[in-house]
């Protein structure tokens, strides 16, 4: 049985008041009129910071899809004063999103970490895999955060609705009125359906997840194997609701941030971002319960396999993004180029910088078989692996959200603090309630033995 | 200069494992072991070192990464300059996407095909080459451990009987 240990549980709360402290910071120190707003864009212009921000000039391509969001877009001439209140309207809106912003993707992010392993547990599963039931109650453990994390994420659409924020412009009815393209998309994007559409969503994964974890564990005291079979039944079953729902969670909570701009294998890349996550911090978990001499029988096999694994999918990421990527870019049509010119304008460093931390960077340090059994080099790569995840979220919904006004700052980081250690708090509490060990898996003596 | 040898012949693959490790527990010297399909772990029960074929499938890689990057660079940019997808930029890195596929292709392409070339020659294999496995009953179904004599004819005739092989013959090997 595993005690949860006092510094890591006293790190997990400090790390939660902190987030707290500086989310709270950056809900009062966004703006709450107008005037406010271009005071701070006045402020910061003068700092120098921001390098640019705002030049009418650049406007040209980048904020060409917004301001048709926002104001139809008029004929050229039409571009004067009202064109500036617009404009200070528009940046107010995205300064009051900031903040909502950087809980939306840190909420979302420590979810998609659980919603990964769940997919990779019920894969496991399906596939009655030989080598991993010594690991099913770490992935159990990781996979109870879906509870809290989902009932998070399904209050913040909630509140997206209420419109205590402006981040899916869908949602505002005076925008829709305006706007041709949203109006032929109201029979699915419309804030009933889309609540509905979550609740079903959150409501199987949970069913889901619940439902295995007691006949895992019923499986244990039991003395015939009828509960791993209709476990292995119902993983298959789940997979297939998986993949659907994933992909249209997806389309819901992220691809609908820009509701003009859409992408077919959007879902899959979403998928792939949250499978190499969710395999990461299987693989950190793992090690860290085995640093604590928790888990003797899993040996540096697994570990390797784990590795692999995070390698392999870094590498699937990476085909999905260029895949997507690509043909965007090859087929150069306006109304699907602006998703990539205002990530490559606007976000220039965070948006490169995440392929490198995804893709060259696993690609360089996992490629070597040896350093997959290296206990802290898998650590630190999946640090970095982590990291880059959270970036390339941070690039799927800040450009629609805020725009040019992004800041990897205090609510960005208090963001991360609160819901990783909210994170790191629940799932650690998950894991001291059951034993680490299966007892009466039929495979656990082919996981004891396993090695490569 | 023709050696001495004793050939042992075994039928299944446990048995060979178990006798590759007594007679190197007993510090005889295992010049070679034929098998008819790969045997899981017996590189490393005989003492093998690792294999450095990984490194070179690496280099290789990187090579056709090279070679592909250069290539589209001088047909596509610079030799006739192509305007692809309507943009008309000229420049490799603006164009890169395009490339990507055939930068890709030509890794795993050099990588592969190398390495195997790498392997067969490592292996000494090459087209019109006289087998070397002594015994042809080792393509089929047998397991052959050839092991050097050096004045110890009789006692590692008895100790690989007793590791269960079902033929031992001494043969003098062309060197």
């Amino acid at each position: 049985m595993y005690t949860f240990s006092n510094r890591l549980k006293i790190g997990a709360i400090v790390a939660m008041v902190l987030g707290v402290i500086c989310l709270a910071y950056g809900f009062i120190s966004a703006p709450s009129t107008v005037e406010e707003s271009k005071a701070i864009m006045a402020a910061s212009h003068d700092d120098g910071h921001g390098g640019g921000h705002g030049e009418e000039a650049s406007h040209g391509e980048g904020q060409e899809a917004d301001y048709m969001e926002e104001s139809g877009h008029g004929a050229a001439g039409e571009h004067g004063e009202a064109h500036n209140a617009e404009h200070d309207e528009h940046v107010f809106h995205q300064l009051q999103n900031r903040p909502w912003s950087a809980l939306y993707v840190a909420a979302f992010f420590f979810f998609m970490i659980s919603l990964g392993v769940l997919a990779f547990y019920a894969i496991q599963r399906a596939a009655q895999a030989g080598w991993s039931p010594l690991l099913f109650r770490v992935m159990e453990g990781i996979t109870s955060y879906i509870v809290p994390g989902g009932i998070i994420m399904f209050v913040l659409l909630v509140l997206s609705v209420l419109h205590m924020n402006h981040m899916f412009t869908w949602m505002d009815a005076e925008v829709v009125a305006h706007d041709e393209l949203i109006q032929g998309k109201t029979g699915y994007l419309n804030p009933t359906f889309f609540l509905i559409r979550a609740a079903i969503f959150l409501g199987g994964w949970i069913a889901y997840r619940q439902y295995s974890k007691k006949l895992s564990l019923a499986q244990d005291e039991a003395d015939d194997n009828k509960n791993f079979k209709l476990n292995f039944r119902i993983s298959a079953a789940f997979l297939v609701f998986y993949l659907i729902s994933e992909s249209m969670m997806s389309w819901d909570w992220i691809m609908s941030l820009d509701p003009h701009w859409f992408s077919t294998l959007f879902g899959w890349y979403v998928f792939a971002s949250m499978f190499v996550s969710g395999i990461t911090v299987i693989a950190m978990v793992t090690i860290y319960l085995k640093s604590k001499d928790l888990l003797p029988e899993v040996n540096n096999s697994h570990i390797h396999d784990l590795a692999k694994f995070m390698f392999g999918i870094s590498i699937f990421w990476t085909y999905l993004w260029f895949s997507q990527f690509m043909l965007i870019w090859y087929a150069n049509i306006p109304e699907e180029v602006t998703y990539f010119v205002t990530r490559i304008e606007d976000y220039k460093l965070p948006f490169f910088g995440m392929l490198a931390l995804n893709f060259i960077f696993p690609l360089l340090v996992l490629m070597n078989s040896d350093f997959k059994r290296v206990n802290w080099f898998v650590i630190m790569a999946g640090i970095i692996i982590l990291f880059g995840h959270y970036m390339d979220v941070f690039n799927m919904v800040m450009p629609a959200t805020v725009g040019e006004n992004w800041y990897l700052g205090v609510p960005e980081i208090g963001g991360i603090l609160l819901f990783g250690g909210f994170f790191v708090f629940w799932i650690f509490t998950a894991l001291t309630k059951e034993s680490l060990t299966p007892k009466r898996n039929p495979f656990i003596e082919e996981s004891k033995h396993f090695h490569y | 200069m023709a050696s001495k040898v004793i050939h042992a012949v075994y039928n299944d693959d446990d048995i060979l494992m178990h006798a590759v490790k007594k007679v190197r527990a007993e510090h005889h010297h295992i010049e070679e072991v034929y098998t008819p399909f790969p045997v899981h772990g017996l590189d490393k029960a005989m003492g093998l070192a690792d294999t450095r074929i990984a490194i070179t499938s690496f280099m290789y890689g990187c090579l056709g990464l090279i070679v592909a990057i250069t290539m589209m660079n001088y047909i596509m940019i610079e030799d006739w300059p192509q305007d692809i997808g309507g943009k008309p930029s000229f420049s490799y890195l603006e164009n890169m996407p395009a490339f990507v596929p055939i930068m890709f292709e030509l890794t795993v392409f050099f990588a592969a095909h190398l390495m195997v070339i790498t392997f067969y020659l490592r292996s000494r294999m090459w087209p019109f080459k006289k087998a070397e496995n002594p015994d042809k009953r080792t393509t089929d179904d047998l397991f052959l451990m050839e092991v050097g004599v050096h004045d110890n004819e009789d006692a590692l005739k008895n100790l690989l009987l007793d590791t269960g092989a079902i033929e031992v013959t001494v043969t003098e090997k062309e060197a």
